[in-house]
């Protein structure tokens, strides 16, 4: 995206004007391992969505919080913070 | 009605920031800057001014007070001097690059070591690639006015960068000389409320200072180049609402008794008005020599000085900081480089002189010409000369 801006796309003070947009980057690129969640073990307490410290997991219409992969840093935090070990970081290498 | 009084440059510009109804006032007290923010500090305790006056444990935290201050959309001034505006540095490169803008006097002061608090332009010319507009004045009536200029062209919606108005610390800083205030309704008239774009809003939630990437930082850093440059038509036209309004006219590099003069001296800040004296003196005898000052320093008015010294022979420029280990006296440099590919040029020869505190007298500046004349015509290996050093050093080689 940024590929294609120009100087004159810059913005005074490169001062941006709308809020939480910086997950339309994608930094899902640098991650090592993923967080994936068992639907089954999870009790939607929604601590994972609380303590990601950059908005990549979001609540979903099921009640059940789940990571944006496209943002996603895979640090692990969500996996570390769960009452109940419904989520497993795993290798980006293993499906 | 205006009302002339005796003011000394301090007071003179704390009275243009009450004046111009400034919002917010952080500033660290240092010699010689100190009665500015005193003076400013009894205002707002006196309830002659209403503004929040914070104090700050260093001028790091000065700086960035003001950030947080101009980031909310309020007026906000500072002043500093020497070390102070040293200590601020890296703030300083926020404040132009997030286009926040910040009025702030510096009262020149020598760098350490050994310490000193008197006046020269070394701490200037440390920030002269920070992204600032940046004045200088030769008196306490230019610090007034310039003050009131910097807010209108700082503010502009076509600017927004932060405003240096330099003057010497002590020359003027200290000296009461006799100053014209205007009405109020005329600065009111010639300074519209500030109306800053970006100001942050809970309600409007956005980010100022991002990070940039590689892919964009490159970008950002040109727009921002050519921003500055094009802040010129706005300097120029705040130059001509000023003296529509006040009478008394500026403009970028200014000449004094320059008409047909082969010799051309250059100086900026208050030694002009000394050098002045010397070049009076040279035409009452005759002698072809003139004076130039300069007085926008950023955006460099590479224009206005090819224009100004385009008929002359020689032109002598005075600094009063050593670049160390470069090419001569910073404001040298630039001047040379700004006329380094003209086809017809004068030549150029840079002096260095008046650093610490150290006076020059018109005298001095006579040696100045007179030595500086015989230089262009004889050739030196010299990079630069130097006045009223003891030790029979006259000038630095390469």
């Amino acid at each position: 995206m940024a590929d294609e801006l120009t100087w004159k796309d810059a913005k005074v003070g490169n001062i941006i004007t709308e809020a939480g947009n910086a997950s339309f980057r994608q930094t899902g690129d640098w991650r090592t391992e993923r967080p994936v969640l068992d639907k089954e073990t999870c009790i939607k307490c929604g601590l994972c969505w609380i303590h990601c410290p950059d908005a990549a997991i979001k609540p979903g219409e099921d009640g059940y919080y789940e990571a944006d992969l496209y943002y996603c840093k895979g640090c692990g935090i969500c996996a570390s913070i769960c009452p109940v070990g419904a989520i497993t970081m795993i290798e980006e290498e293993e499906k | 009605m205006s009302r002339r009084v005796a003011l000394e440059a301090a007071h003179a510009v704390a009275e243009a920031a009450r004046m111009a109804d400034v919002d917010v006032i952080a500033a660290y007290p240092i010699t010689p800057q100190t009665h500015i923010p005193e003076r400013l500090a009894e205002m707002v305790a006196d309830g002659e001014l209403s503004a929040a006056y914070i104090p700050v444990e260093s001028e790091h935290s000065a700086m960035s007070a003001c950030l947080g201050a101009a980031a909310v959309g309020a007026r906000t001034y500072t002043a500093t001097a020497g070390q102070g505006l040293e200590l601020m540095h890296e703030v300083l490169y926020a404040a132009s690059s997030m286009r926040y803008p910040i009025v702030m006097a510096v009262c020149n002061r020598a760098l350490s070591a050994p310490l000193s608090i008197w006046g020269d332009h070394s701490d200037a010319m440390a920030t002269r690639d920070t992204s600032w507009i940046q004045i200088f004045c030769q008196n306490s009536q230019q610090a007034f006015d310039m003050t009131l200029w910097a807010f209108r062209v700082g503010e502009d919606p076509n600017v927004l960068f932060p405003v240096m108005v330099h003057f010497d610390g002590f020359h003027l800083t200290h000296v009461t000389e006799p100053v014209v205030l205007p009405e109020q309704e005329e600065v009111d008239r010639f300074l519209p409320k500030l109306d800053y774009p970006f100001a942050l809003d809970p309600h409007k939630p956005m980010t100022h200072g991002a990070f940039g990437i590689p892919d964009v930082y490159s970008e950002a850093k040109v727009a921002q180049e050519i921003a500055l440059r094009k802040s010129k038509s706005v300097i120029l036209q705040g130059f001509q609402e000023f003296g529509d309004i006040f009478g008394r006219h500026y403009y970028p590099v200014e000449p004094y008794k320059t008409e047909g003069a082969q010799t051309l001296l250059l100086t900026m800040g208050s030694f002009g008005e000394t050098a002045q004296i010397a070049v009076d003196t040279k035409q009452s005898k005759g002698e072809s020599v003139g004076l130039l000052n300069l007085r926008l320093w950023r955006p460099f008015p590479f224009q206005e000085l090819r224009e100004a010294v385009k008929n002359a022979q020689k032109l002598i420029v005075f600094d009063r900081c050593i670049s160390f280990g470069g090419p001569g006296g910073p404001v040298c440099s630039e001047v040379r480089s700004a006329l380094y590919n003209e086809r017809e040029r004068p030549t150029v020869v840079s002096f260095v002189g008046a650093l610490g505190g150290r006076e020059m007298s018109p005298q001095d500046f006579e040696y100045v010409i007179d030595r500086g004349r015989e230089i262009a015509e004889k050739g030196s290996e010299e990079l630069f000369e130097t006045v009223g050093i003891r030790g029979e050093v006259t000038g630095i080689r390469g």
